[in-house]
């Protein structure tokens, strides 16, 4: 049926495909443009800050959300969104971007945080955040967001969905990077240990994941609920190039993403050793604030400690 | 004559990797059973066996979709939607990412594999979900047409097929078209709306029941979502009482659905031959389709009783 085989081509209203055949025109330009504002440590660490305040003020508003497991991904979010990403606010669904994954979608705010201060939507809506007709929903949700590149939110999937774009990209011959963002406790899921089996199989060097090792899950510590560790040396024996970091220190985990680009024939680990709810004094490893807003008088204390 | 609809399929599968690039193929450790193999052996670079591991292909499907693609998933259908439901759900069937599972080894003709090899269930599991189109083609000549369907219409699919060879049921000029029961028999006394294997049975007790002077119409309901309710609301307001037939549990499938249309638009005497609310065991398709009531030789009777009902 060859007819219906050209059919197909212009019937389908896939939105990436067409993306995809207008950016080979512009790829080459964008390409400058679409580099991370050089930012100094110093200016990155302010940032970073800034993105915690946002969290707490979404989520204060909100009066719901999780703010411990967005607060310890703050710096991880400020070294992709400021630094390492190569994207376009501009341009979301340039098929040259890397895609960052937050498979651990419940972290949506420190996300939305990164996207509103990059110019992908106007900050304002960051006040909307979980109410009714705003574009930033309580978990990742890539049909409502402009620069969410895949619905979260039920854990251990973010992974698989990396691995597949990940292919796509070998497949189109891109050189796009692909970064997936995990909780610890995500990683009790089996489908994050079917992923890194199928990764290293696929030998994705063009696939980081990123494991928020804060070391709380809801039920409390990771070891008490369920044991992980050794988590490097799992990662390492499922055949990934592991790297760990104190994943509040900008200049590591720039440099672990640096050193990610250099490895061929395997995917790259980034374990981050991180404080959920860092920042604010009472909310860190405080697990009472995993999925609980603060008051408006512990919203308050936390900005003046966010200063 | 007899053909698998999932030779059809994987035949298909070769034909349209010939004349669509973007087209790719996951299959979990099934490939030689689904037929996925065709394609994998011409097409190796498209070709992602996932190993044994239903949830992450489900995900890699999802992310190559995401990307551009038009992806084919494989498995049987006990696998998917069963082992990766939640998989489905949020990263394909929510952002309706353009994904295709063609589940092979549906139902109970399956047979000696016995109770966990049965998928009897999966059509309750995947109807419900919103963005998803839900088909399970008649014979081997719909199935074919139905996957290339799919391949051109953008968005998620679930296509359902079957293991043992089945009768061709349609006539070689047949055109398939999504969202429309084909009529395979006129009839002003009673409708038959099988889906399946089900719609050689509803023709050959058709015509039995022609013999007796009753007039059967049969209706081949291959797209399970959108269901044909123009079809369905003709058959109630026609002939006055129907009957459904699928290899499938009662609930959830093809009757439950036509049960709700009618129940909305025109109430009718109804009847479902369907498995019901029991596991099977292991034994051949054939003796397997007779313990439960799902032969040519049921729906007969069960048109017959509806039809006193009807006049009575």
């Amino acid at each position: 049926m060859s007819p219906s085989g050209q059919g197909a081509k212009e019937e389908r209203i896939n939105p990436e495909a067409s993306a995809d055949t207008k950016a080979e025109a512009i790829a080459s330009p964008r390409k400058e443009l679409a580099l991370a504002p050089s930012l100094s440590l110093k200016e990155m660490a302010a940032t970073a800050k800034k993105l915690r305040r946002h969290v707490i003020t979404m989520i204060g508003k909100a009066g719901s959300g999780h703010p411990g497991g967005s607060l310890s991904a703050a710096e991880i979010i400020t070294a992709l969104y400021f630094k390492v990403l190569r994207h376009d606010p501009a341009n979301p669904r340039w098929a040259e971007r890397d895609r960052f994954i937050l498979s651990k979608g419940h972290a949506a705010p420190i996300l939305y945080a990164a996207l509103a201060e990059r110019g992908y939507f106007p900050g304002e809506e960051l006040a909307a955040l979980r109410t009714l007709g705003s574009c930033l929903q309580g978990h990742c949700d890539m049909t409502a967001t402009r620069g969410v590149e895949m619905s979260s939110g039920s854990l251990g999937q973010g992974l698989s969905f990396g691995i597949g774009i990940a292919l796509a990209g070998r497949l189109n011959a891109r050189d796009y990077r692909v970064y997936v963002l995990l909780g610890d406790g995500e990683c009790d899921e089996g489908q994050v240990w079917e992923a890194a089996m199928a990764s290293a199989h696929f030998k994705l060097d063009n696939l980081v994941a990123i494991v928020d090792h804060n070391e709380l899950q809801i039920d409390g510590w990771n070891r008490d609920v369920m044991n992980l560790e050794p988590l490097p040396e799992k990662w390492k024996a499922f055949g990934w190039h592991t790297i760990e970091v104190n994943g509040h220190d900008l200049s590591q985990l720039i440099a672990a993403f640096d050193e990610a680009k250099r490895v061929r024939g395997k995917p790259t680990a980034i374990i981050a050793h991180t404080i959920k709810g860092k920042g604010v004094s009472f909310m860190e490893n405080n697990v009472d604030f995993h999925g609980k807003a603060p008051t408006p008088a512990e919203m308050e204390k936390a900005l003046e400690e966010l200063k | 004559m007899e053909q698998s609809t999932r030779e059809a399929y994987g035949k298909t599968l070769v034909e349209l990797g010939r004349q669509n690039p973007d087209i790719v193929v996951l299959d979990a450790d099934l490939s030689k059973s689904t037929m996925t193999s065709l394609f994998a052996k011409e097409f190796p670079q498209r070709f992602f066996d996932c190993g044994i591991a239903e949830q992450n292909m489900i995900g890699i499907a999802a992310g190559l979709a995401a990307s551009g693609k038009t992806v084919f998933v494989s498995t049987f259908a006990v696998f998917a939607p069963g082992r990766c439901f939640d998989q489905i759900r949020m990263s394909v069937a929510q952002p309706g990412q353009n994904v295709k599972i063609v589940t092979t080894h549906s139902g109970i003709t399956v047979g000696e594999d016995g109770t966990s090899h049965h998928a009897i269930e999966d059509l309750a599991l995947i109807c419900p979900l919103p963005n998803f189109t839900v088909v399970v083609p008649a014979d081997a000549t719909e199935a074919a047409q139905a996957v290339k369907v799919a391949a051109q219409t953008y968005g998620p699919f679930y296509i359902r097929l079957s293991r043992p060879k089945t009768p061709l049921v349609y006539a070689s000029d047949y055109k398939f078209t999504l969202g429309k029961a084909a009529t395979l028999r006129e009839g002003k006394d009673i409708t038959v709306i099988a889906t399946g294997i089900m719609v050689a049975a509803a023709l050959g007790a058709a015509q039995n029941l022609a013999l007796d002077g009753i007039d059967c119409r049969v209706l081949s309901m291959s797209t399970l979502k959108p269901l044909d309710r123009d079809a369905i609301v003709k058959a109630a307001m026609e002939t006055g009482a129907i009957v459904t037939a699928e290899e499938h549990l009662r609930r959830g499938g093809l009757g439950s659905a036509v049960a709700q249309i009618v129940a909305e638009q025109r109430p009718v005497p109804m009847s479902f031959i369907a498995i019901n609310d029991i596991y099977a065991k292991s034994g051949k398709a054939e003796e397997l389709l007779k313990r439960h009531r799902l032969t040519a030789a049921d729906i007969e009777s069960a048109v017959r009783s509806l039809i006193l009902k009807k006049r009575a």
